[in-house]
């Protein structure tokens, strides 16, 4: 019992982390009907921003959101107008094809970072790093507890701007329908560009709260690109709350896959829980929602 | 008002439109009637930017609209209200509304004229937090018609609101585009239905296989014997 308590406690700390990730993509997802496959690599650049404050500055990783999250959002932005934007200016070239275009700036984004940081393993060393404290026979770990309240802050905070907001509601309404969106006035290009740079910041919040609990090193992007695939699949493609109960699921799963098979597995199990939603639940949860 | 100028309109290298040709006066209900496929929706869609004519102008009060981007033409006081309604379906009635608001003097009177949608469509009020796809549609049309009112517009451009609606649903939405006319905004209709359209319209033209073939007013148009053959069945 305690340790399926335990077990259920870490997997729902990483999944709030997770449903960070997924919200993004989901978001670029639904108004630019891409998966973005760049995704974890713009979290491992938002990693490596703060981890530079944090070397050179001595700017504790949690005021680091504070730098990574503008900045992402900046280089989210810019990735938009300058390398996915342009593309659908050239009939020839089909949207879908974006998606190629996402790869090749995740490279790019990796190699980047290997130039200036090298290979080698970074972490962050805090007082915090390491602490915990107890529930009854269960442990919390102070940096992911925090990590995973601001996660949901920041969940609550998406949530007011997309349904409160003239900017958040022209973002679903693009994503709804684009022309009838444009025709009430929205300026949809404005709105992928706001949308990949939301994304961007979003995924840098879920990396630099990560950062105090993990290690860091270029290649990094990829395993995250994947787990946020997977998170967007199980939310049901574009759904910003199926990419929460996608988050949780997948924290959830990994957790009980590292216990009760074994630490190897950890990624395989992910990858069973996607393969089943794919053959029985296509539509991921947004299906359920929906009924 | 409003001046189409001798336009071509293509999808890819398919002409759609030739030399199409017609005016808006302030003030009217200005019908545009034709088969299927004819290119009514296609010219809508050309004032409203989402297409760009190859040859031809597009004015507004002496305003070039052609090459102009979609999204700014709401913004000079043109809405358009689609075929098909268009709602964004997952979200509730009134952020449909709201998306009609969202620059101007229209976001500034946003609430204001919530409140007239919702008096001349006491339904939408009733249903204002369900989302759009659960209405009806009746209802979705009544939803669509009061998220292009929201916008403020001189001149409002309906694409065939009365399909799909049942007949007594119908003459509702047709008596309300009427009651807007009388509140003095400019209407372009576009409509299969013919025998109603032509008896409320003021001028009518009719297009066929894109091109103006006929235009008068609409007892005229009634009279004609073309019209008669081809849409009156008479
Ligand atoms: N997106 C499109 N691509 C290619 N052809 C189109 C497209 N939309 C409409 N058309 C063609 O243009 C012609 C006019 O269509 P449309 O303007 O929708 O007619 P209407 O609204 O009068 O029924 C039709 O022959 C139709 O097949
Ligand atoms: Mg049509």
């Amino acid at each position: 019992m305690e340790v399926f308590l335990q077990t259920l406690v870490a997997g729902i700390l990483k999944g709030g982390l997770y449903s960070l990730i997924g919200m993004g993509m989901s978001m670029i997802m639904g108004v630019m009907k891409i998966i973005n496959l760049a995704h974890g690599q713009l979290m491992m650049v938002a990693m490596y921003v703060t981890f530079a404050c944090f070397h050179f500055l001595g700017l504790d990783p949690y005021l680091g959101l504070f730098v990574a999250m503008p900045a992402l959002f900046l280089l989210g932005c810019l990735i938009q107008k300058y390398t996915l934007n342009p593309l659908m200016e050239v009939e020839s070239i089909l949207p879908e094809n974006q998606v190629l275009m996402t790869v090749g700036i995740g490279m790019v984004l990796t190699e980047i970072a290997r130039f200036i940081f090298t290979s080698d393993y970074k972490s962050v060393q805090t007082s915090y790093s390491g602490a915990t404290f107890f529930i009854g026979e269960t442990s919390f770990s102070v940096a992911l507890v925090i990590a995973f309240f601001i996660a949901v802050l920041f969940t609550l905070i998406m949530f007011w701007f997309l349904t409160k907001t003239d900017i958040g509601r022209s973002i679903r309404a693009t994503a709804q329908d684009k022309d009838a969106a444009l025709l009430m006035g929205v300026d949809s290009k404005r709105i992928t560009i706001i949308t990949f740079g939301l994304g961007s910041a979003l995924v840098a919040a879920a990396g630099t709260l990560l950062l105090p609990v993990y290690y860091l090193f270029p290649d990094i992007g990829g395993p995250f690109t994947r787990k946020a695939f997977v998170i967007t699949i199980l939310g049901g493609l574009g759904s910003t709350v199926g990419a929460i109960f996608g988050g949780i699921t997948l924290g959830l799963a990994e957790a009980f896959g590292a216990t009760y098979i074994g630490m190897a597995f950890d990624d395989m199990i992910g990858l069973i829980i996607f393969i089943l939603v794919l053959l029985f639940l296509p539509g991921g949860f947004k299906r359920l929602t929906k009924i | 008002m409003l001046t189409v100028n001798h336009i071509d309109v293509f999808y890819g290298d398919l002409q759609v439109l030739w030399d199409v040709s017609f005016e808006v006066h302030e003030g009217e209900i200005l019908v545009l009637i034709g088969a299927n496929g004819a290119g009514k929706s296609t010219t809508i869609k050309t004032i409203s930017s989402l297409l760009t004519p190859q040859k031809g102008t597009i004015e507004l009060s002496g305003i070039r609209l052609d090459h102009h981007p979609p999204h700014d033409i709401i913004q000079h006081g043109i809405v358009h209200v689609p075929e098909g309604r268009r709602l964004f379906s997952e979200m509730t009635v009134e952020e449909n509304l709201i998306m009609g608001s969202l620059y101007g003097e229209a976001k500034t009177k946003r609430y204001e004229t919530l409140e007239y949608v919702y008096g001349l469509f006491p339904r939408l009020k009733e249903r204002r937090k369900q989302t759009a796809e659960t209405l009806s549609g009746g209802e979705q049309q009544m939803a669509a018609i009061g998220r292009g009112l929201m916008s403020l517009p001189k001149l409002m451009m309906f694409d065939e609101p009365s399909l799909g609606l049942a007949p007594i649903l119908v003459q509702e939405i047709f008596s309300m585009i009427r009651r807007i006319k009388e509140e003095g905004v400019t209407i372009l209709l576009v409509e299969q239905n013919v025998t109603q359209t032509l008896a409320m319209c003021n001028r009518a033209y009719v297009l066929e296989n894109g091109r103006i073939t006929l235009g008068g007013t609409g007892s005229e148009l009634m009279e004609n014997e073309k019209v008669k053959e081809a849409f009156l069945g008479i």
